[in-house]
C-alpha cells in the first residue's frame, strides 16, 4: 500500500514538474504600423495582451511584435525571422503581407501563420486567415450619425479604397441612406494610411464644406480628429479600436475590433494539432466586433436605441449589410 | 463641375494651401541653404521628425508652444552637427549619410514616442492669429492673413533667405563655396565653416517644419509624422533652381493641387480618386520637365572639399 501510494505522489509530482517547467506558448506578430495607433495595430496588439493575461502572464504565452513594418520586404523578413526562432504562431497583421505569408508558410509547416484582413488561408495547412466583417459597424454607426447630424452633411475620409477601410465606409453610408437618404456624404481617399497631414487637410475640407460629423479609418485618422476638435463642434465615429481618449467630446462611438475570440481558438487548434485552414470574420453576431458607446457623450436616448437596435437586427440577420 | 470654380470652393482650396505649403516651405528653404554651400541632406525628413517629437514633447510637458518650437530648433541643430561632422569634416558620401540621418530620426522619434508618451496624445497648438485690418479684406484676407504664426513664418521666410543669399556677404560666401569652394579657398573663406554653417542653418529650419507639424498643423505626434514630406521639400529644391523664389512657387504648386484634389472629392466630382490622389505629383513633374533650371545647380554640389585636389 506504502509503495502504491509513493508512486501515485511520484507520477504526480511528475506530472506537475511538467505543468510548471512546460514551455510558454509563443506567439509573434507583424504589424505595419505602433502598437499605440489607437486603430489596427492597436486592436491585435492589445487582444493579444489580454489573452496572455487571461491565460497567467508571460509564463504561459510569450509575446513578440515588429511594429510600423510598412515595408513589406522588412516584414516578410521579420515574419521568416519568428518562424525561424521557433515560435507557434507568426501572425502577419496586414493585408499587404499575404504573399509574403504563402511564400513563407511553405517553409514552416510545424508553424501556425495567420494573416489579415483576408479569407485566403491559400490551400495551406498552416494558415489562418482573419478578416472584419467592417462594414456591420459601419452600418451602425452611420445610423448614430445620420440622427446627430444637423448640417445634414457627412464627411468621411479613407486612407486608402481597399479591405476593411472601403468596406467600412460602404457600411457606414448604407446606415446613413437607411435613416434619411436626403443627408450627402461625401468621401475623400488620401492614398495612404500613414500620411496623418493630409487626413487632417482632407477633414479640414470637409468641414469647410459644411460637414458637422466626420468619420474614417486607419491609424492617419488622428490628423483628422484633430482636425475636429480644433473645430469645437464636429463629432467623430471611430472604426478598429476605441478613439473616445482622443476626443472624449466629440468621439460619439467606435467600432471595436475585438480578435480574442480568433486568438482563443487558434492557440487551442495549434495546441490540438490543427495549424491553419480556417477563414475568421468578425462580426456583431459573435462578437468579434463590438460598438463602443463613448460615455462622456451625452447620446440623446432616442438615437442610442436606434443603433442598439441596428446592432440586434444585424446580429439576428434581419438587417443586411452588404460590404 | 461648376461648384469646383465658385468663390467659396476657390477660397477654401487656397485656406487649406497656406497649411498644407507651411512644413515644405520652412524645410525646402533649409535644403535651399545647405544645397548652394554646397552639402546634400537627405536627412531632412528625419530632422523634421525628431525635432516635431521634440517640440511636441516640450509643449505636452511644460504647455508652452515657444519653448517646443526652440526644442526643436535645437534638435535641429544638433542634427545639423551631426550631419555636417559626417559630411564635411568626415567627407562621407552625402547621400549615405543622409539617408543614414533620416533612418536615425525616423527610428528615434519612434523610441521616444513609445517610451516618453506611450500613446498618441493632442496639444493645444499655435491658434490662428489674425492681422487685424487685413484679415477682413474680402476673399484674400481669410485666406492670407488668418493663420497661425509658423504659418506666417514660413512665408516670410521667402524674402529673408532670398535677401540674406543674394544680398548679403555671408549668402556670397555661401553661393562661392558650393560653386567653387577652391576659388572660395584661395580667397581665405573657411570652406568647411560655411558648409557647417549652411548645413546647420538647413537643418534648424528643419526642426521648425517639424514643429509646424507637431505643434500648428496637426496639434499631435505619430510615428513617421512626416510620412516622406521631408523627401518632398528635397525635391523641391530641385524644382525651384536652387532659388526661394522657385521653391515657394513649387511648394504653392504641389499644395494648391493636393488641396484641389480634396475639394474635387468632397464635392463629389467624378474622378476616381486615385487619378486625384496622383494628381499633385503628376503636375509637379511635368512642371519640373518644362522648368528646371539646370544652370543654377551648385557646381560642387555633393562634391566634398580637400584643399589641393582640383
Amino acid at each position: 500500500m506504502k509503495g502504491k501510494g509513493f508512486l501515485i505522489a511520484g507520477i504526480m509530482i511528475v506530472l506537475l514538474a511538467a505543468g510548471v517547467f512546460a514551455d510558454p506558448f509563443r506567439i509573434a506578430v507583424v504589424m505595419p504600423s505602433a502598437t499605440t495607433d489607437m486603430a489596427f495595430s492597436q486592436s491585435m496588439w492589445s487582444a493579444l495582451v489580454a489573452i496572455q493575461k487571461e491565460m497567467g502572464g508571460e509564463s504561459a504565452l510569450v509575446l513578440k511584435y515588429s511594429e510600423n513594418m510598412y515595408n513589406v520586404p522588412d516584414a516578410a523578413a521579420a515574419v521568416r525571422d519568428y518562424a525561424s526562432q521557433g515560435f507557434d504562431v507568426v501572425i502577419a497583421h496586414g493585408s499587404q503581407y499575404g504573399s509574403s505569408v504563402q511564400e513563407i508558410a511553405k517553409d514552416f509547416p510545424q508553424t501556425t501563420f495567420a494573416w489579415g484582413t483576408d479569407v485566403n488561408t491559400f490551400g495551406l495547412p498552416n494558415v489562418y486567415a482573419y478578416t472584419a466583417a467592417a462594414e456591420q459597424g459601419g452600418y451602425v454607426n452611420g445610423v448614430l450619425a445620420a440622427r446627430l447630424t444637423k448640417s445634414k452633411k457627412i464627411g468621411v475620409t479613407g486612407p486608402v479604397e481597399v479591405g476593411d477601410a472601403k468596406t467600412y465606409i460602404d457600411g457606414f453610408v448604407q446606415g446613413v441612406q437607411s435613416v434619411n437618404p436626403g443627408i450627402t456624404v461625401s468621401k475623400t481617399w488620401t492614398g495612404s494610411f500613414s500620411d496623418v497631414a493630409l487626413m487632417a487637410a482632407a477633414a479640414k475640407t470637409h468641414i469647410a464644406s459644411g460637414a458637422d460629423i466626420l468619420t474614417g479609418s486607419s491609424q492617419s485618422v488622428v490628423g483628422s480628429i484633430g482636425a475636429a476638435k480644433d473645430n469645437g463642434g464636429v463629432l467623430w465615429f471611430g472604426t478598429q479600436s476605441d478613439q473616445a481618449s482622443l476626443a472624449p467630446k466629440l468621439v460619439v462611438a467606435s467600432q471595436v475590433y475585438d480578435w480574442t475570440g480568433m486568438l482563443r481558438d487558434i492557440i487551442s487548434k495549434h495546441k490540438s494539432g490543427v495549424l491553419g485552414g480556417v477563414a475568421y470574420t468578425l462580426t456583431l453576431e459573435n462578437s468579434g466586433l463590438k460598438v463602443a458607446y463613448n460615455p462622456a457623450f451625452m447620446l440623446p436616448a432616442g438615437v442610442k436605441a436606434a443603433g442598439d437596435a441596428a446592432i440586434n437586427g444585424i446580429a439576428k440577420g434581419t438587417i443586411k449589410v452588404e460590404p | 463641375m461648376k461648384n469646383v470654380f465658385s468663390l467659396a470652393v476657390i477660397s477654401g482650396i487656397l485656406n487649406t494651401m497656406m497649411g498644407l505649403a507651411t512644413p515644405f516651405l520652412y524645410a525646402a528653404l533649409g535644403e535651399t541653404i545647405a544645397q548652394t554651400s554646397g552639402v546634400v541632406n537627405l536627412g531632412v525628413d528625419g530632422v523634421m521628425l525628431l525635432s516635431g517629437f521634440a517640440a511636441f514633447y516640450v509643449a505636452l510637458s511644460t504647455g508652452s508652444l515657444w519653448l517646443g518650437l526652440l526644442a526643436a530648433a535645437l534638435v535641429g541643430l544638433l542634427l545639423g552637427l551631426l550631419m555636417s561632422f559626417v559630411s564635411v569634416t568626415l567627407k562621407a558620401e552625402q547621400g549615405v549619410s543622409g539617408i543614414g540621418l533620416y533612418m536615425f530620426g525616423l527610428g528615434m522619434s519612434s523610441l521616444l514616442l513609445k517610451i516618453l508618451v506611450g500613446t498618441v496624445k493632442t496639444v493645444q497648438g499655435f491658434a490662428p492669429v489674425p492681422i487685424p485690418v487685413l484679415a477682413n479684406i474680402p476673399f484674400i484676407g481669410p485666406i492670407l492673413f488668418r493663420n497661425s504664426i509658423p504659418v506666417y513664418g514660413a512665408f516670410l521666410l521667402v524674402p529673408v533667405v532670398w535677401w540674406m543669399l543674394e544680398k548679403t556677404t555671408l549668402g556670397l560666401k555661401i553661393k562661392s563655396v558650393g560653386q567653387n569652394p577652391a576659388a572660395a579657398d584661395s580667397l581665405g573663406i573657411s570652406v568647411d565653416g560655411i558648409r557647417y554653417l549652411s548645413v546647420c542653418m538647413g537643418a534648424v529650419l528643419a526642426g521648425v517644419a517639424g514643429a509646424s507639424l507637431s505643434i500648428s498643423v496637426l496639434n499631435l505626434f505619430q510615428d513617421n509624422l512626416t510620412a516622406g514630406q521631408g523627401f518632398i521639400a528635397v525635391a523641391l529644391v530641385y524644382f525651384g533652381g536652387w532659388s526661394p523664389i522657385g521653391v515657394l512657387g513649387g511648394a504653392l504648386l504641389f499644395s494648391v493641387v493636393n488641396s484641389f484634389q480634396l475639394w474635387v472629392q468632397v464635392l463629389g466630382v467624378k474622378i476616381p480618386a486615385s487619378v486625384a490622389i496622383m494628381l499633385p505629383y503628376i503636375l509637379t513633374i511635368a512642371a519640373l520637365t518644362v522648368t528646371v533650371n539646370r544652370m543654377r545647380q551648385p557646381a560642387a554640389l555633393n562634391k566634398p572639399f580637400e584643399r589641393g585636389e582640383s
